[in-house]
């Protein structure tokens, strides 16, 4: 309930934002923030919930941003129709990367999920369709929904509303008998299947929502930019960003991505103005190193053995 | 004799050109507290990997309850009422002991009527049963060896099984931690379930077993009563080499 009143009060704020803050960079760094939260919750529910570490979230994104340039072009597709096809055709790509868990473990699977990453974006750059390896402009609609009068600021409020949608899902599966069961399957595979837990199919569940929820940050990309290219939309740093944020923030709790994603993703976000675009990179790897040596467990992890070994009995 | 629970026939496994199991047929009955031995290397455990479904076997049938079960995966078998322990205890380490039970209550004794159970009282009655209740809320991950096996033994439980294989439960423990395994195996047998205990540990597994087959390289050498095993001479050179 208390999660439910948060969630509507999140989506109003950012509904009434324009009112009260009208500094345009404020949307656009905070739209990223947000994507980054979509991000690193959906790594976390494969990743962090059932142990396997997907670095292709590059894949999931692009394909979903992909889905709906397609769809823009070519039927002039709205918005919210837009992010639930990128949702769909990533949710198939994860339910493929899902299968593969069937064969590979660990570091193998890891490797797996980098090599779809790079055969779809030779498959992208050869769609001319799309665009191409020279991208692609886009024109966004010229008429604005609702009483917006920008439309950075409306995609920040769709923005909005995925992330609430796509940490309420982490949160149901988390506290449940699914969390538990993707649980068991990180801790121990074999167990877990002797536990009557049907390991596959909690995978193939994992890898599929995983995907949807990356394609869905992803669909509006390209809205986002008015442009969209192959290099950015499958970029590496999304894979190493949403694997950084969960890691940091703690992977055991729904929250925890959510405030790796924010401290992180802030941290980018100023970092950008302040001193550069480059450096921005440097501050994930430095703060990724930083966390798996000093906090493994993350924030959370912190926030378990300070503050509530202080205050337990 | 009663009706074989489980009914093993002629089951081979090969890995590569190497026979670890050669058509080998076993007949558990309902009820029976059933040994399995034989020297390192010489099929137990690949045996039971077969029976609760973490190998598939490459020929033969294995039926359980009647319905052949070598095709299934090893949760619908979990959910046929197979349960296992394992050699080396495998725990769910981010979970507390209570938590590791609540996984298969969750998954087998109540899958599809969940909202009416209440997991977290069964799990505690059964660590209660086996002596675990004060370790409930520990990790599993920091728990002893013989509570490690303990809490295995309590986590296949709570999967509700008519047949419980408990492969080496016993390996590495004291002789007073081995009694203390033994009688919650003698208690889970009164029960009514259906026991098959591999085990190199010849006082636990001869005081336990009704009947005992002993394995060596994937062949069947000896069937009978603990007492008839210790006395068979393929079974001395199998274990001394003379």
């Amino acid at each position: 309930m208390r999660f439910l009143t948060g969630s509507l009060i999140l989506i109003a704020l950012a509904a009434v934002a324009p009112v009260f803050v009208r500094l345009e960079y404020f949307y656009f760094a905070g739209f990223v923030v947000l994507q980054f939260i979509v991000l690193a919750t959906a790594w976390n529910i494969l990743g962090g919930f059932a142990g396997y570490v997907n670095f292709g979230t590059g894949a999931f994104f692009a394909v979903g941003a992909y889905t709906a340039v397609a769809l823009y072009k070519w039927v002039a597709l709205p918005l919210g129709l837009q992010i639930l096809a990128g949702a769909a055709t990533a949710g198939l790509l994860g339910l493929g990367v899902g299968l593969l868990t069937l064969r590979l473990r660990g570091i193998f699977f890891s490797i797996a999920t980098i090599a779809i990453t790079i055969i779809l974006e030779t498959v992208v750059m050869n769609w001319t369709f799309v665009g191409g390896a020279k991208g692609l402009p886009i024109l966004r609609p010229t008429e604005m929904p609702l009483y917006f009068t920008n439309y950075t600021q409306w995609l920040f409020l769709v923005m909005t509303v995925i992330a609430v949608i796509a940490v309420a899902i982490a949160r149901y599966i988390q506290t449940g008998w699914i969390g538990r069961g993707l649980r068991a399957i990180r801790d121990n595979e074999g167990a877990a299947e002797c536990s009557g837990v049907p390991t596959l199919k909690l995978k193939l569940a994992a890898a599929t929502v995983s995907g949807a929820l990356m394609g869905a940050a992803g669909a509006p990309f390209a809205q986002y930019l008015s442009f969209i290219e192959p290099a950015s939309a499958f970029s590496l740093n999304y894979a190493v960003n949403a694997l950084a944020m969960p890691i940091i923030g703690g992977t055991a709790h729904w929250i925890g991505p959510v405030l790796g994603a924010i401290l992180l993703g802030g941290v980018q976000q100023i970092v950008t103005v302040t001193i550069s675009s480059e450096i921005n990179v440097l501050v994930v790897g430095v703060m990724l190193v930083v966390f798996v040596v000093v906090a493994p467990e993350g924030i959370l992890g912190l926030w378990r053995r300070y503050v509530l070994k202080k205050a337990g009995p | 004799m009663t009706p074989a629970l489980l009914s093993i026939d002629s089951v081979s496994k090969h890995f590569g050109g190497f026979t670890a199991l050669d058509k080998v047929s076993i007949d558990v009955a309902k009820g029976e507290r059933f040994g399995l031995i034989g020297p390192n290397g010489s099929g137990k455990t690949t045996l039971i990997n077969c029976i609760s479904g973490a190998l598939v076997n490459d020929g033969g049938s294995i039926r359980f309850e009647g319905v052949e079960i070598s095709k299934l995966p090893a949760y619908k078998r979990t959910r046929l009422g197979i349960a296992r322990s394992f050699q080396i205890p495998r725990p769910f380490g981010s979970m507390s002991v209570l938590e590791n039970l609540i996984v298969p209550l969750e998954y087998v004794a109540h899958s599809g009527s969940l909202h009416l159970a209440d997991t977290r009282g069964e799990a505690m009655e059964i660590l209660k049963g086996m002596g675990l209740a004060e370790k409930a809320d520990t990790l599993s991950s920091s728990l002893s060896q013989v509570e490690l096996r303990k809490m295995e033994l309590a986590r296949a439980m709570a999967a509700r099984p008519s047949l419980l294989i408990s492969d080496e439960a016993m390996a590495g423990l004291s002789s007073n931690e081995i009694s203390e395994v033994l009688e919650i195996l003698f208690k889970m047998n009164a029960a009514g379930i259906t026991i098959i205990m591999i085990e190199h540990i010849m006082q636990a597994v001869m005081k336990f077993s009704q009947r005992i087959i002993c394995l060596d390289a994937g062949h069947i050498i000896c069937e009978g009563t603990p007492e008839a095993i210790v006395a068979n001479a393929d079974v001395q050179r199998a274990y001394l080499g003379a």
